[in-house]
Order: C-alpha cells, then sequence, then structure tokens
C-alpha cells in the first residue's frame, strides 16, 4: 500500500477542522457529527496499521520521508514501529471516544470541536514523527488546543491551572530544544532520528543532553517531583481534556524516554536508571498515598496517574524486555483504564453537579449500570488478573525483579496501595446509603454513554485476557532496542550523586542481570565521524572538559 | 473428558456472563434454573473427569491441557492451561458439588431478594475462578483464579452494599487478601527467577536441581507462598477480614467458608509440597501458624453471641488444623479434612441460614432458643454437622482430624507439642459446636413476639440440600478409614501419586504403633466428649453457670468476647498511621513544599521581571548608557580579563 498512511492519519483530523471552520456555528448537531465521523475514519484507518503492521522486524513501517527544508537538512520524515504503534492507536481511539463523550458540551460547540481535533493532529504527530525538528513542532504545537480546552471549558481555577500546565511544560522543552539543536550539530546538520541514533556522543555531554531531554519527558510524565501540574490541571479540565490530558498527553513523556532518550543516549541513559528507577519508586508509593486521602474525584484519579506512571518508568529502566514491554503496554493501559475513569467521573458529575467524595454515596443503586462500569475499569486500575492492568504490571515487576529484587517488592507494595485508594473511594462514593440527590432525578447510562464505555471495556477485557497480539508487535523492537543500548552502552562511569541508589540495587541483586549492562569494550559500536563536521569535533571536546566529572 | 477440561470451567463461566449480563430480562426461574445448571453440569464434567482419571493407571494419572499462550514476553511465558490430577480432581468435586447445593439452597433462601441475578452471576462466577484456581496447569494462571475468588468475595461479601458495614467488609476482605497476595506475587517472581517457568510439572521436575534443600531459596519462595496463604485462608495475622466477611448472604459465607476461597491456600500448600519438603523450616512455620491459629480462633468462638461470627471462627480454626496437617508433611490428610470440612461446614452456614431465614435475619444467639420443635430437619442436621465439628466417631471429621493429629505426632516434622494444641482445640471446638446448638435450638425460648410467630421451617429447596450435606459430613469419611481400622485409606491411596507414597498405605506404621494411634485417638475423642458435657452443663442443665463463669473470669471474657482486640490493633498501628501519613504528605509536602517550589521559582521570575521592567525607561539617554557600560564591560574583559 503506498498510500501514505500517517500523513492522513495525522492529517486527516486538521483537514476536520478546517472543514468545520466553515460550518455555521448553530448547526451544532453537524457539528459534532462531523467531528466524530472524523475521529472515527481516523481511528479505522489506524486499525489499518495493527493489521498490516509486520511483527517479525523491528525496522520503521509505513515510513514517510522527504525532505522539507533541505538547506537545514530538516525532513519531513514518519514512521512507527513496535514501541509507538500502540499509542497511535490509543491516540486515535481515545480521540473519537473523547469526541463522542464531549457530545454533552453546550457552549462554543464548534470551537471545541475544532480544538479536540487539532489536538489529535499533534497527539498522533508526536507518535509518528522521527525527525527531531518534526517532533518538537507537534510536541509543542499540541500545547495550543490543550491551553484553549482547559482555559476555555475548564471549570472555576481554569486560568491557574492552564498557566501552570503550560509553563510548567514550555520550561521543560526549551532545554530540549537546546538539546535537539547539539545534537543537529553533533550528528551532521541533521535532525534524523535513526541517523542520529548512530552517533556517538561523548559521555560527559551526553549527561548534559540527557538531562535536557529528560526534564522535558520527567515532567509531561509526570514524575515525582514534577507532578504538581497535574491534579491542579485535571480538576479544572473538562472531561474530554482530562481522559486525553492522561491518557495520551502523559504517554508523550513515557514515549519520549522510549524513543529519544534511551536510544540516543543510551550511555548517560544506564548511568541515570538508578535515579529514575528511585525517583519512579517514589512516584508510585507517594501518588498511591496521597490518592488514598483525596476529597475530590478527579485528583484522586489524578495522583493514582502519578503512582501508575512511575510504574511505566521502572519497567522502562528497568531495561529488560518484561520491563520495557510492560511498561509499553501499560501505558496503552493506563490510557485506557484512566480514560475510563475520568469519562465516568465525568458522568457522575453531570448527574451530580459535584466530585466531592464525601458529597456522594450510594450511587450504585440508582445507577446500576454506571456501576458496574465504574467496577470494572476500577478493578482493571487495581490491576486484576484477567484485565488489562494486571498483564502490564506483572511485566513491569518481573522485569523490575531481574534486575534489583528491592525495587519490585517495593513497588509491589503500590500494587496493595492502589486496591486500597480505588476500593475505599468505590465503597464512599458506589455503596452505603444513598446521598446527594433523590434517586429519581437520577438516570443511569444513556446509549450515548454506554457506547462512549462499551468499547473501552472491551480493550480492557482483550489485553488482560489475550495480550499475545499486543506484546508480538514490540517484542522486536523491545530487543532490538535493549541491544542497541547494550551494544552502545560504553564503560559506564557512575555519577558519584547516584552510587547509593546504584548501591541499593546491587546488594538485593543475588544473580545479576545488571552485568549484561556493562559490557567490556564497546564491541560494533558504529561510528559515524566521517560525517561529522569539525564544528562538532570542537564542541565535543569543549562539553568533554566541562562535563559532569 | 479428559480431553475437555474447559468445559468444567465453561458452563459457571457461560452462565456468570448469561445472568450478569441479560438476567434483569430473565425471570427468576430462568436466573436460578441458568445458574444451577451451570454449576451442575460443572459437576457432572467434574465428575466424569475424575472417573477417567481413575481408569488410567496410578502413575499417569495426570492430563495436561493447554488452551493458548497468554502472557509472552522474552523468557517469560504463561499458558492458560489446566491440569487434572488426583489432587485437582477431589478439589474439582468438592467444588462443584458443594456449589450445587448451596446454588439449590440460595434459590429458597434469596427468591425475595430483587437483586437475584446479578446474585446468582456472582456465585457462578466464583466457582469459575475456584475451579480456574484448582484447575490452572501453572502458577501465574493459579493467580488468575486466586484473585479471582478475591474479586468474588468483594462482591459478594458487598452484595447488600448499601449497608455500610457490608461495603466496609467487603474493602477489608480485598485489601487483606491483597497484603497477602503481595508476598503471593513476590514469590511467584522468585519462583521465575529460579526456575525460569512458572509451570507446575517443570518446577516439580527441577526442584530438587534447583533448589539445594533446606536453602534460603527454597525457604524464601515457600514462605512467600505462604503469606498468601494466611490472606486467602484467614490465618494469622490475615485472618480479620473472614470474621466481617458474615455481611454477604449467608449461603455465600457458606460457599466461602466451605467449598471455595478459604480452602485456596491449603490447596495451593499441597499442590506445592515438592517445595515444602526441601524447606522444613518453612514446614515448620506452616504447622506452627496453623496450631497457634487454630487454638487462637477457637478459643474466640468460645463466648461469641452471633451464630456465624462462631462459624467463622470455627472455619479459621479448622483451616489451621488443615495447615498443621501440611506443616508435619500430611498433605493427604489435609486435603482429607479440606473435604470433610467442606461438607459439614457448608452444612452447618445452611443450617444458620435456615435458622435466619425462620427469625427474619437474627443472628443472635442471645435471640433464639427452643427452635427444635419448629424445625426439626434443621435441627437434626445441624446437630450432626456441629457432632462432626466436634469430631465424634465415626463421622467423617473424625477421621480426617485423627488423621492429621496421628501425624502431628508420629511424622518426623511432628512434634508432641503440635499433637497437644490440636487436641486442646478439639476440646474447645466440641464446647463452642454443642454451645451454639444447645443454646439456639433447646433452652427456653428468648424470641422476640412477632418474630416468634412467623416462625417456620424452611422450604424444601433449603432443606433438601442440607440434608444431602449431613448424610455427607456422616458417611464422606468412609473413603479415610485409616488402616487401624481395618480401613485401606483409599483418599490417600488416590493422591499418592501426587504426594508420593509416603505413608505406603500406612501399613508398616501401624505396624509399629497402632496401639499408640489408637489410644491418641481415644484420648482426643473423649477430651471431645469433654467439651460437649460441659457445654451442656453450661447451657442446657445450668443456664445460670456461663453468667457465673464469665463474671469470675470477667478479663478473659473480655479479651475473648472482643477478639483479643486485633481489630483495635491494626486501626492502630497500621491503618491509622497509614492514613495520617498520607494525608501529611499531601497537605504538608506536597501542596505545602513540592508545589511552593514551583510556584515559587514561577514567582521568582515574574518578580525578577519587575525589576529588569525598571531598565525599560523608554528614554534613549539611558539606553545610551546602558550600551556604554556594556561596551566598557565586554573591552574591559578581552583585554584584562584573560
Amino acid at each position: 500500500m503506498d498510500l501514505p498512511i500517517l500523513s492522513i492519519i495525522t492529517f486527516l483530523p486538521l483537514l476536520g477542522a478546517f472543514i468545520l471552520l466553515f460550518v455555521e456555528r448553530r448547526r451544532e448537531a453537524f457539528i459534532k457529527g462531523l467531528a466524530f465521523v472524523v475521529s472515527l475514519v481516523g481511528f479505522l484507518l489506524s486499525l489499518h496499521l495493527f493489521a498490516a503492521f509486520r511483527a517479525d522486524t523491528p525496522e520503521l513501517q509505513f515510513v514517510e520521508k522527504v525532505p522539507w527544508v533541505e538547506g537545514l537538512g530538516v525532513s519531513y520524515f514518519l514512521g512507527i514501529d513496535g514501541l509507538s504503534l500502540f499509542l497511535v492507536l490509543l491516540t486515535t481511539f481515545l480521540s473519537a471516544v473523547a469526541i463522542l463523550a464531549s457530545f454533552s458540551v453546550v457552549h462554543k460547540v464548534k470551537e471545541y470541536m475544532i480544538c479536540m481535533l487539532l489536538l489529535e493532529t499533534g497527539m498522533v504527530g508526536v507518535f509518528v514523527a522521527l525527525d527531531l525538528l518534526l517532533f518538537y513542532i507537534f510536541w509543542e504545537a499540541m500545547l495550543i488546543p490543550m491551553y484553549f480546552l482547559i482555559g476555555v471549558w475548564g471549570g472555576p481555577r481554569r486560568i491557574y491551572a492552564t498557566w501552570k500546565f503550560i509553563l510548567y511544560t514550555m520550561a521543560g522543552s526549551v532545554l530540549m530544544l537546546v538539546g535537539i539543536i547539539i545534537l543537529y550539530l553533533l550528528g551532521g546538520r541533521t535532525f534524523d532520528l535513526p541517523a542520529l541514533s548512530q552517533v556517538s556522543i561523548p559521555p560527559g555531554l551526553q549527561r548534559w543532553l540527557f538531562f535536557a531531554f529528560a526534564l522535558a519527558f520527567a515532567i509531561k510524565v509526570p514524575m515525582f517531583p514534577f507532578h504538581t501540574w497535574l491534579p491542579d490541571a485535571h480538576v479544572e479540565a473538562p472531561t474530554a481534556g482530562s481522559v486525553l490530558l492522561a491518557g495520551v498527553l502523559l504517554k508523550m513523556g513515557t514515549y519520549g524516554f522510549l524513543r529519544f532518550a534511551l536510544p540516543l543516549f543510551p550511555q548517560a541513559s544506564v548511568e541515570f536508571a538508578p535515579l529514575i528507577l528511585f525517583l519512579a519508586l517514589v512516584g508510585i508509593l507517594y501518588g498511591a498515598l496521597v490518592s488514598m486521602i483525596q476529597p475530590d474525584l478527579k485528583t484522586l484519579v489524578a495522583y493514582s496517574s502519578v503512582s501508575h506512571l512511575g510504574f511505566v518508568m521502572l519497567g522502562m529502566f528497568a531495561l529488560t524486555i518484561q520491563g520495557v514491554e510492560g511498561a509499553i503496554l501499560q501505558m496503552v493501559n493506563h490510557g485506557l483504564s484512566t480514560g475510563a475513569l475520568f469519562l465516568i467521573v465525568g458522568m457522575l458529575y453531570d448527574r451530580m453537579h459535584t466530585r466531592m467524595i464525601e458529597e456522594l454515596g450510594g450511587l450504585y443503586r440508582p445507577l446500576p449500570l454506571l456501576g458496574a462500569f465504574f467496577l470494572i475499569v476500577a478493578f482493571s486500575s487495581i490491576g486484576l488478573p484477567g484485565l488489562n492492568g494486571f498483564v502490564g504490571e506483572f511485566l513491569i515487576l518481573v522485569g523490575t525483579f531481574l534486575r534489583s529484587k528491592l525495587y519490585a517488592v517495593l513497588a509491589a507494595v503500590g500494587v496493595i496501595l492502589a486496591a486500597v485508594y480505588m476500593l475505599w473511594m468505590l465503597q464512599r462514593v458506589m455503596f452505603g446509603e444513598q446521598r446527594g440527590q433523590e434517586a429519581g432525578h437520577l438516570f443511569d447510562l444513556s446509549g450515548r454513554e454506554i457506547a462512549v464505555l462499551l468499547p473501552v471495556v472491551l480493550c480492557i477485557l482483550w489485553i488482560g485476557i489475550y495480550p499475545h497480539p499486543f506484546l508480538k508487535r514490540m517484542d522486536a523492537s523491545v530487543q532490538h532496542l535493549l541491544q542497541q543500548i547494550q551494544v552502545r552502552q560504553a564503560i559506564s562511569h557512575q555519577p558519584s550523586a547516584f552510587r547509593i541508589l546504584d548501591l541499593g540495587l546491587r546488594i538485593s541483586e543475588l544473580g545479576s542481570l545488571h552485568q549484561s549492562f556493562n559490557p567490556k569494550s564497546e564491541i560494533g559500536n558504529p561510528q559515524s565521524s566521517d560525517r561529522r563536521p569539525l564544528i562538532a569535533e570542537s564542541l565535543r571536546e569543549g562539553w568533554n572538559s566541562s562535563s559532569l566529572r | 473428558m479428559l480431553d475437555h477440561l474447559w468445559l468444567i470451567l465453561f458452563f459457571p463461566l457461560a452462565g456468570a456472563l448469561l445472568n450478569g449480563l441479560a438476567g434483569r430480562r430473565l425471570g427468576k426461574k430462568s436466573v436460578s434454573f441458568t445458574a444451577c445448571a451451570a454449576v451442575g453440569l460443572s459437576f457432572l464434567a467434574s465428575s466424569k473427569g475424575a472417573l477417567d482419571l481413575w481408569k488410567l493407571p496410578p502413575e499417569g494419572r495426570s492430563v495436561e491441557q493447554a488452551l493458548f499462550t497468554w502472557i509472552d514476553s522474552g523468557a517469560f511465558r504463561a499458558e492458560a492451561g489446566f491440569q487434572l490430577d488426583p489432587l485437582s480432581a477431589i478439589m474439582i468435586l468438592v467444588v462443584s458439588g458443594v456449589s450445587f447445593l448451596i446454588h439449590i439452597y440460595s434459590i429458597g433462601y434469596m427468591h425475595e431478594d430483587r437483586d437475584f441475578s446479578r446474585y446468582f452471576a456472582f456465585l457462578n462466577l466464583f466457582v469459575f475462578s475456584m475451579l480456574l484456581l484448582v484447575l490452572a496447569n501453572n502458577l501465574l494462571l493459579l493467580y488468575v483464579g486466586w484473585e479471582g475468588v478475591g474479586l468474588c468475595s468483594y462482591l459478594l461479601i458487598g452484595f447488600w452494599f448499601e449497608r455500610r458495614a457490608a461495603a466496609a467488609a467487603a474493602t477489608k476482605a480485598f485489601i487483606v487478601n491483597r497484603i497477602g497476595d503481595f508476598g503471593f506475587a513476590i514469590g511467584i517472581l522468585l519462583l521465575f527467577f529460579t526456575f525460569g517457568t512458572l509451570d507446575h510439572t517443570e518446577i516439580f521436575q527441577r526442584a530438587p536441581e534447583k533448589l539445594q534443600g533446606g536453602g534460603m531459596m527454597a525457604t524464601a519462595i515457600t514462605l512467600l507462598l505462604f503469606v498468601g496463604a494466611t490472606g486467602k485462608s484467614a490465618q494469622l495475622p490475615l485472618y480479620v477480614w473472614l470474621p466481617d466477611a458474615m455481611e454477604g448472604p449467608t449461603p455465600v459465607s457458606a460457599l466461602i467458608h466451605a467449598a471455595t476461597m478459604v480452602t485456596a491456600g491449603v490447596y495451593m500448600v499441597a499442590r506445592f509440597h515438592v517445595l515444602y519438603e526441601l524447606a522444613p523450616f518453612s514446614l515448620s512455620v506452616v504447622a506452627i501458624l496453623g496450631a497457634l491459629t487454630a487454638i487462637f480462633a477457637a478459643s474466640i468462638g468460645l463466648v461469641q453471641n452471633d451464630m456465624k461470627r462462631v462459624m467463622a471462627y470455627s472455619t479459621i480454626s479448622q483451616l489451621g488444623y488443615m495447615f498443621l496437617g501440611c506443616g508435619v508433611g500430611a498433605f493427604a490428610a489435609a486435603i482429607f479434612h479440606l473435604m470433610t470440612h467442606a461438607f459439614f461446614k457448608a452444612l452447618l452456614f445452611l443450617g444458620a441460614g435456615s435458622v435466619m431465614h425462620a427469625l427474619s435475619g437474627e443472628t443472635d444467639l442471645r435471640r433464639m432458643g427452643a427452635l427444635k420443635e419448629r424445625m426439626l430437619v434443621t435441627f437434626w442436621t445441624m446437630a450432626l454437622g456441629c457432632a462432626t465439628l466436634a469430631g465424634m466417631p465415626p463421622l467423617s471429621a473424625f477421621f480426617s482430624k485423627d488423621e492429621i493429629l496421628w501425624r502431628a505426632w508420629s511424622s518426623p516434622y511432628g512434634h508432641p507439642l503440635l499433637w497437644f494444641v490440636g487436641v486442646a482445640t478439639a476440646g474447645l471446638t466440641a464446647f463452642y459446636a454443642f454451645r451454639v446448638l444447645f443454646v439456639a435450638f433447646l433452652g427456653p425460648p428468648r424470641i422476640d413476639g412477632k418474630v416468634a410467630q412467623h416462625l417456620h421451617e424452611s422450604p424444601k429447596v433449603m432443606t433438601v440440600p442440607m440434608v444431602v450435606l449431613a448424610v455427607l459430613s456422616v458417611v464422606g469419611g468412609s473413603i479415610g478409614v485409616p488402616a487401624v481400622f481395618g480401613g485401606g485409606n483409599q483418599f490417600e491411596a488416590f493422591l499418592a501419586s501426587v504426594f508420593g507414597a509416603q505413608r505406603a498405605g500406612g501399613a508398616e506404621v501401624a505396624h509399629g504403633s497402632a496401639g499408640l494411634e489408637l489410644f491418641l485417638m481415644a484420648v482426643s475423642t473423649f477430651v471431645a466428649l469433654g467439651g460437649i458435657w460441659t457445654a451442656y452443663r453450661f447451657y442446657v442443665r445450668d443456664p445460670e453457670l456461663p453468667w457465673r463463669t464469665a463474671a469470675r473470669f470477667r478479663k478473659t471474657y473480655d479479651l475473648l468476647l472482643n477478639k483479643y482486640y486485633v481489630d483495635e490493633l491494626y486501626d492502630l498501628f497500621i491503618v491509622e498511621p497509614l492514613r495520617k501519613g498520607a494525608v501529611f504528605l499531601w497537605k504538608a509536602f506536597d501542596i505545602q513544599v513540592v508545589d511552593r517550589l514551583v510556584n515559587g521559582i514561577a514567582s521568582l521570575v515574574a518578580e525578577g521581571s519587575l525589576v529588569l521592567r525598571r531598565f525599560q525607561t523608554g528614554l534613549v539617554p539611558n539606553y545610551v548608557l546602558f550600551i556604554l557600560v556594556g561596551v566598557v564591560a565586554v573591552v574591559g574583559y578581552l583585554a584584562f580579563g584573560r
């Protein structure tokens, strides 16, 4: 198939948004319908990616590459592999779900739908772009529609929340832009990711670059201690905004680590891994504990995200096959489960006009169907075997255990806490005597709401019962990534600051997989120095002398 | 049948789905028919499977079947596959058989409930999860069933969710189980780490080479798995969820206590006996904790006034026996007791349900009495159940319990002290069992007038299952009559291909010490009779005596009545600190430190811009001055700075 399918999937929503510009604003039903159809078509097209994806190779697939700004070495370069396939699918899927869930929006429908479609283009773009500059453009562009979604359709403190969200993220990404430019100079004036990941960067510089990228990604994830924008943004965002924020936007951070930080800076990644594992672990426990006592349903779910994404980061930086595959799967799982949780919280809010847990109670009786969905989704988030969350979490634990028993054990405490905060919340909101509004005023799920939740729940069951099609498609890419890191990782210099953490990792190791990340020589380290111009050499030396050591 | 093991699981799952999705549109008759038929068919399939297995030669009695690869990542691999061997065959028979009777009984018990279809859907799901647990051929699939029964217990304990206590009990059950599962999960990880597989058969084959007998690793794995068992099977210190689980409908209690859920831990330990035998230390832990739990729970059961609570502590205590059996290496005896216990405990709970049914939900023993006249069937079946629980010969539990006690004395892992604790527990057990019987059914009536008018025997749909269970409780022991009584103990012989023929039919052992075995049996029987006699004195002959005794031993009585204040201790030392710590993290750390830092940086920029803004005066002379200063600085640096 020679159709540029990735471009179509990426820009179809943009086209839809463009058409919407010319639709009269009072034809709201048509606007909603059109936006939904566009996003649905996008999702159906992305199913083709799933079907036609070749699982046996780590190569980039559906590649589109044309020079864009030739003088600067910028190219329009799209492609996916096993790392990004499912995130593209997740994005198109959740976008369609979120647009369908937004049919209840009443004011400024046209602008709202335009924002949603623009957001989808930005998000898909982030996951398919393989040119660093193109990636950065999508990365930043996607903030604009999100800014409006929270700022215009948000709750009472929306202005504060938007500012915090935007400024925080931007502050992180600015350093990344500097990093991208340095890479560009270093790698022979190209933004081409596969080419750049062949460049060997001196360890000192690598640390700085890793730091620049990692900060941007860590804020987005968000990793502890960069997480405080998240509860604010979630509380104020409209339902669909929360769904996409938690479901997709946060994955950009984790995906960034996976796609850029690990292959570009393998040595620094391994060096920093103890720190990141530690922060991930703190995030898991901290997020779970703080989530437990939240008075507001939305902040509860927001803090639970901090905990869940801690798991993703833990698995990823365990740098074992199971860990990384679990992390990717858990990104999808979190998108589905937390997305659905926000949808349900939104539906509850539509009915009860409050999200405060203590003002709710006994809602299962008047809302049995919503309650049933709530239960399934909550248990998926808890990690009940047979539902999706378990597969991801367990693989992450296996992967982490192979690297560090102590960390895996501590992370497993987070699994207990997940049950505590979710079930306690369910107990207070859904069970007990009914509180709040009279039962007569409450209507159970409408047909549209069922149509919103049912597909998500079906995916939750599918991944839980038969994750094979998912794992199979990421296997080759993950193995390739890990080999790349292993091969390209030079003799590891442990920065003293992380020695203690690393010691913690080592102490708890009986049989060690750790050696595999300290190969004795740089076997097969691909040299691309011939393509490297002089300026890069000098830059490199300059950085070397001022390295962290 | 052996090629279609999945059918055993398929029926209850299909029933659960049908009733769960369409149950509200089906009538009560169709719902109950679907649910009962599902479990009934599953029982038939199990019977056929067990029979086919029986026909195979003893050494070939293990059939495995893989459906599909469930999780597959790197070297990690877990199948969705099943295994039928004598151990799982006995388990599926007990689970599906007893569950079937409980399903039938539920038709009568729940007939007025408005969530009839939800109830039966959950009940079927419960049976499915338990069958999955015992049929799984690898540890991870076992874990699915393991957590699945946890989920179902959550759903069913909290079935009447509008009652606060029920909702809280459900949450507590799941969370306490999760704490146990934490250990279990770490155990699974450690097993995978050691063996590179989670397949039962492979693990057992490689265990002798991979694990050093008595080594650290074997001990760690088995202890971690046992942590899971203490959660699921309600042992010290994680038993606290089970008494609260009484909040669910009574047939559910019967299901949890008899056929499903709590027996999972015993099954798991027995299933992994190969590993436990490599870790004598773990075996001792299992045995000692089992014995302690047995006597601890029995002592609480002595004074509880809630009929169902007495039964709940009795279950904990009896499970302690089973673990005592496992811990002394008498795995077959433990499974034997698991089976007889399933019969009589299901019976006792169904009897309690029948009483509640008659008394409009009353469970307080103090508001019962003289029920015998109006509820003959319930009385007699309950009487048989209590006698079985008390271990009266020749009822089924006599054989199973004394088998455990005998092994606690005679096995190389055993110790006379363990036997002594077991026998003391038997005395307490007999006392509390007959206390319930005497107070509720004999003795003076203390029932509220209004309730008393409605007093009636339960309908046939409830009494028939009770009668069947009573018969099973009486004769169920006959398949395991030990050699000293001339029985072949076919039960152990059947299980020998799983547990090894360590007793070789019991022949040689009996040869040397038959006299001792008989003597020990006689001792435990007399102790139990003593318990019954005390109960008779206390509650039939002299109803004032209990109060005088309680008054005399006020402190002990209060301690027991308040269940050693364990719940309060947990609240004080675990729940509250956790909650307060979380509040501190959020209010004092997250908001005051982290967020302040973030906002502080932002306002630093804002403040800084206020300062810098002053330079933007808009006056050209000022700007010229700045330029001049800048030029001087740069030139100065270039000239002298380097």
